[in-house]
C-alpha cells in the first residue's frame, strides 16, 4: 500500500480511461464533452506509456507519450474547428443532427 | 519516505474525481475547468514518476493551449447546453455497463501480466543513470538523434492541424472593407487621376463630378 509501483499508476491510468468512455456514452449528445472524453483516454494512456517507461528504464516510453500529446493537441484543434464550422451552418451541435453525409 | 506515497494519492483521487466531475458537469465550462485540474493531477503524477520535462509539457500544450481552446470554443459558441443534456439519464446504464466491463477487463489484463525479467536488459534506450543527466536531457537526446524523423513528422502534424483549423474557420463576411492589395498595385494612372480644364468663373461643381465641367 505505501509503496507506490507500476500497478497503482495503471490502476489510475484505467479509471480514467473508463471514465472516458462513460463520458462518451453519457454524453451522447454534446461533442464537446465527446471531445474533452477522447482527451481524457489519451491522458490515461500517456499515463501508462510513462508508468512503463518508468518502470522498465526504457525511456522510448517518454518519447512515444510526447507523439501521443503532439496528435491529442493537433485532433483537438481539428475537431473544434470542424465543431465551430458546423455550428455555423447549423446552428446546433446535436450530434443525432449530423446527418448530412448519410445517403 | 511517507511523502511521496501520498501525494500520489492526493494527485490520483483529485485527478480521478476531476475525471468524474468532467464527465457529468452540467456546465461545459466547469467540466473544462476540471479537464484542467485534471491535467494538473496528471502532471504531479508525472513529476512523482521522475519525468518531469513530459509533466511540464503536459502543462504547457494542455493547460496552456488545449483546454483553453475548449474554453474559447464553450464561451463562443451560443448553445443551449441545458437542452443538449436531456435524455443523458438514458445512457447511463448501458455507460455504466461498457465502462465497468472495460475496466473489469484492463484489470484482468494488466493483473496477470508479469514482466519478464530480462525485459530491462534490452530495452531500446535504456534510462541513462549517471547523476546530473537530467530527465530532460536525456529524451532531448534520445529526440533529436534517432527519433528526429518522426519528430519531424510531428511537426509536420502540428503545422497541417494548425493550417486546416485556420482554413476551416475563416471566413470573408461581405460588406466588411478589407485591403486587396493587388487591387492597389494594379491601379493605372489613366482611371485614376484626370486633368479637367476648368472654365473661368464656373468652377467646378463638387457633387457633379469631373465629368459634368466639360
Amino acid at each position: 500500500m505505501l509503496t507506490i509501483g507500476l500497478a497503482h499508476y495503471l490502476t489510475v491510468a484505467a479509471i480514467l480511461f473508463t471514465l472516458g468512455i462513460f463520458g462518451i456514452f453519457l454524453n451522447r449528445k454534446n461533442v464537446i464533452i465527446i471531445l474533452m472524453s477522447i482527451e481524457l483516454m489519451l491522458l490515461a494512456v500517456n499515463i501508462n506509456f510513462v508508468a512503463f517507461s518508468v518502470t522498465l528504464g526504457d525511456l522510448v516510453g517518454q518519447v512515444f507519450a510526447m507523439f501521443v500529446l503532439t496528435v491529442a493537441a493537433a485532433e483537438a484543434a481539428i475537431g473544434l474547428a470542424i465543431l465551430v464550422v458546423y455550428f455555423r451552418n447549423r446552428g446546433t451541435i446535436r450530434v443525432e443532427d449530423i446527418r448530412m453525409m448519410k445517403g | 519516505m511517507i511523502l511521496a506515497p501520498i501525494m500520489f494519492y492526493l494527485f490520483a483521487l483529485v485527478a480521478i474525481a476531476s475525471g468524474v466531475m468532467v464527465v457529468t458537469a452540467r456546465n461545459p465550462v466547469h467540466s473544462v475547468l476540471f479537464l484542467i485540474l485534471a491535467f494538473f493531477n496528471a502532471a504531479g503524477l508525472f513529476v512523482l514518476m521522475g519525468a518531469e520535462f513530459l509533466a511540464m509539457i503536459l502543462v504547457i500544450v494542455y493547460v496552456g493551449a488545449v483546454a483553453v481552446l475548449f474554453l474559447f470554443v464553450v464561451m463562443m459558441l451560443d448553445i443551449d447546453f441545458a437542452q443538449l443534456r436531456t435524455g443523458a439519464m438514458k445512457y447511463l446504464p448501458v455507460g455504466l455497463a461498457v465502462g465497468l466491463i472495460l475496466f473489469a477487463e484492463l484489470v484482468l489484463v494488466f493483473g496477470s501480466w508479469a514482466i519478464s525479467p530480462i525485459v530491462s536488459t534490452v530495452a531500446a534506450a535504456p534510462m541513462p543513470t549517471a547523476a546530473g543527466f537530467s530527465n530532460t536531457r536525456a529524451l532531448g537526446n534520445l529526440l533529436y538523434t534517432r527519433y528526429i524523423f518522426a519528430f519531424q513528422a510531428a511537426g509536420l502534424i502540428l503545422l497541417v492541424a494548425m493550417i486546416g483549423a485556420i482554413v476551416l474557420t475563416l471566413r470573408h463576411r461581405v460588406g466588411t472593407r478589407r485591403q486587396v492589395i493587388a487591387e492597389q498595385l494594379a491601379r493605372q494612372r489613366a482611371e485614376t487621376v484626370e486633368v479637367v480644364k476648368v472654365p473661368v468663373g464656373a468652377g467646378v461643381a463638387a457633387e457633379a463630378g469631373v465629368g459634368a465641367a466639360e
